[in-house]
């Protein structure tokens, strides 16, 4: 199999999804109208609720949901062979993850862009809503640990990528710098951050950085990970715009770039699938394909951290109904792409089937390695830049990727401790919050083993905990559905297959938990099982009920939306409803958007 | 965005479009920064008609009938309903 043909049936079958499947779904399930006011337009303040331009939030989008895990996930799962890899993450992103993260922007368009930890409180009642807290936190955790292995694990085998890792951090800093110090013009910023960029990439191409086995008492790998943690930390603390958001942007434009590369390079090179189509004798140890496939590939195929992107802030900058299928469908299409690359470069950018099986020796060998290395071999053919220069190429956007993810959870995670410690009727500052939540986190990483294995150990329970996720947000789509008379399959079919591969993956790993006496990980399995079994008990009372009793929330809306905008639309209390009141919305409505 | 002038050729478009690109996650983080500073000015403006003592009040009070246009938001985020002052009632 050529893996042009491997690249260019993915893309016709991702693309014919979202031609017909999307169309279908924006007309006929989710009945999108254009006549129905986003909430961007109704509670329009400048600062969350912003109407924008479909592109510019595509962007937001696809860059907020694709971390590093579109490319983990596929690089892992091609153990079983390319092909059960590949119709997932194709199958999957058309009807499963184009459908949840459309839907999942619908639900919060139409529930004043509120969140699903919100809506969960709504249609599933106030155990969804806790389940929803317990599952964020545990998959934040979860984030943290993993991305931080991942990261060091190509820090040491791609040691060219030392310099440009550490270097983005000096060019996002100077861009943050340029832009609001100096109010340099940020077209010509960016062109230069980019190209700085690339720069330090070819300068550590030239300079690889390889540490001594151990230093200061700890194995290389242990070093950069608590090096990481130490940085994401510091990192979660400074302002937004001195780091976070110029290196979110240089990363954002880098990887629009790097896919590009990617793509372009297997368009000219063409290289033959070394990798079998169906593994028939994977390596020992490796689980079996069903179920573990679905929760080994999350992000790419579908994924609850995306619903939580879509009703966490693009619903709330979301200008027309109708965007809703661009924004949300084709950034699961942007996400799938991403996936269907990674699979690409890990079976067809070796050289022979002997050394493909070499990198895959037993399962969690392949991973992000033999994506950098495959993604290598074949930007070398396509494009002719030497291997090695492609593969830090390959490296450095992986390690961005999971780096930015990691600030960004390191950052939630201090939300969510403080908001524990409020809930225990402790005030924990800035810095107290950030040592416990990175705490937490090397807690686990390390607490497989001085080497940091713990980290990637809790992958495949990543995998649960998001789907567990995604079954959350299908649920509340299909009580949606039920409730407005409209056919609930699309969301049930998926919910029901989630759910299932879940819950089954699950108990599987229980057993493998039990035989190596990993307390640790049996305990968070336990409590994904019982959440898991406890949100289907819920949603199909739920379903029950809306299938008994519909109602049609979007008559309401329309109602509502009529008499709320002629009151002034954010008034939490009745007794805003005096002058005052009005005098406060008029006020509010008429300041511009703030931008700084 | 919105009090840009009108973008005129394709380029300045894309340049708007990337502004946005960049700013646009954060808006919230900025605007809740520029929130607190100015919630702390008010704390400093408003200090001495709270009974604090603060010996910059000759230069403050001038300020009052600036700020007043911004008490109301101010004293509702700092968790008192109606104006905790007698001659300033907003609400």
């Amino acid at each position: 199999m050529n893996s042009l043909v491997l690249a260019l049936v993915g893309v016709a079958m991702i693309i014919a999804g979202y031609a017909l499947y999307s169309k279908f779904l924006a007309e006929k399930i989710y009945a999108l109208d254009d006549s129905i006011p986003t909430p961007a337009h109704q509670l329009q303040d400048g600062v969350d609720y912003v109407p924008t331009n479909k592109y510019v939030l595509w962007g937001h989008h696809f860059t907020s949901v694709a971390g590093a895990a579109p490319i983990v996930g596929p690089a892992i799962a091609v153990i079983w062979g390319w092909l059960p890899a590949f119709l997932w993450v194709t199958i999957g992103t058309v009807f499963f993850a184009g459908m949840h993260d459309m839907g999942a922007l619908w639900a919060s368009i139409r529930n004043k862009g509120q969140s699903i930890g919100a809506l969960s409180g709504r249609y599933i009642g106030a155990r969804g809503r806790n389940l929803f807290l317990v599952v964020i936190f545990l998959l934040l955790l979860m984030v943290n640990a993993a991305f931080s292995v991942v990261i060091a694990n190509l820090l040491v085998s791609t040691p060219t990528a030392v310099i440009p890792t550490w270097g983005a951090l000096l060019v996002a800093l100077l861009v943050g710098q340029a832009i609001y110090r100096f109010n340099w013009n940020l077209p010509l910023v960016s062109v230069v951050g980019v190209v700085a960029l690339y720069t330090l990439i070819w300068i550590g191409d030239n300079n690889p950085i390889e540490l001594p086995d151990t230093v200061l008492g700890l194995p290389e790998r242990s070093f950069w990970i608590v090096i990481l943690f130490i940085y994401a930390g510091i990192a979660s603390m400074l302002p937004v715009w001195m780091l976070l958001q110029p290196r979110d942007y240089i990363n954002g434009l880098q990887l629009f770039i790097a896919l590009g590369i990617l793509y372009g390079a297997v368009l000219i090179a063409r290289p033959e699938v070394v990798a079998p189509m169906y593994n028939s004798s994977p390596p020992e140890g490796t689980p079996s394909l069903v179920p573990l496939l679905f929760v080994t590939i999350a992000c790419g195929a579908i994924s609850g951290f995306h619903g939580m992107v879509s009703s966490g802030t693009s619903s709330k900058q979301l200008d027309k109904e109708s965007d809703a299928r661009f924004v949300g469908y084709f950034g699961a299409v942007g996400e799938g792409l991403l996936a269907l690359g990674s699979i690409i470069a890990t079976t067809a950018g070796f050289a022979s089937l002997a050394e493909w099986e070499g990198v895959y020796q037993k399962f969690n060998d392949g991973g992000v390695v033999a994506f950098v290395n495959g993604g290598g071999a074949i930007v070398e053919a396509g494009i002719g830049l030497p291997q090695s220069l492609s593969a830090t190429i390959m490296a450095t956007t992986a390690i961005l990727f999971a780096a930015t993810t990691m600030d960004t959870g390191v950052r939630l995670q201090r939300f969510v401790v403080q908001e524990i410690g409020e809930i225990a009727g402790v005030s924990l500052n800035k810095i107290v919050a950030t040592v416990v939540a990175v705490g937490i986190a090397l807690a686990l990483t390390f607490g497989a083993g001085a080497d940091g294995s713990g980290g990637l150990l809790i992958w495949p329970l990543f995998g649960t905990t998001n789907q567990l996720m995604a079954a959350l947000t299908l649920s509340i789509l299909a009580i949606m559905l039920l409730r407005r008379r409209r056919s609930p399959l699309p969301a049930l079919i998926p919910l029901a297959f989630v759910a299932f591969m879940t819950i089954y993956a699950a108990f599987i790993q229980l057993g493998t938990f039990w035989e190596a006496r990993n307390w640790l990980l049996l305990v968070l399995d336990v409590i994904i099982i019982v959440a898991a079994v406890w949100v289907i008990v819920e949603a199909i009372n739920s379903m029950r009920t809306a299938r008994d009793y519909p109602g049609d929330d979007d008559a309401e809306l329309r109602e509502l939306s009529v008499a709320e905008i002629a009151i002034g639309l954010d008034s939490p209390a009745p007794h805003e409803d005096t002058d005052a009141g009005h005098h406060h919305q008029r006020h509010r409505d008429d300041q511009p958007p703030t931008r700084d | 965005m919105t009090d840009s002038p009108q973008p005129r050729s394709r380029l300045s478009k894309v340049a708007a479009g990337l502004q946005e690109f960049y700013s646009g996650p954060y808006r919230r983080t900025f605007a809740r920064a520029r929130q607190d500073e100015d919630d702390l000015f008010l704390v400093i403006v408003m200090a001495e008609a709270l009974g604090v003592p603060n010996p910059a009040s000759y230069y403050t009070v001038e300020l009052l009938p600036v700020v007043y246009e911004q008490f109301h938001d101010w004293h509702r985020r700092m968790g008192m309903d109606r104006s905790p002052l007698d001659h300033f009632s907003c609400c």
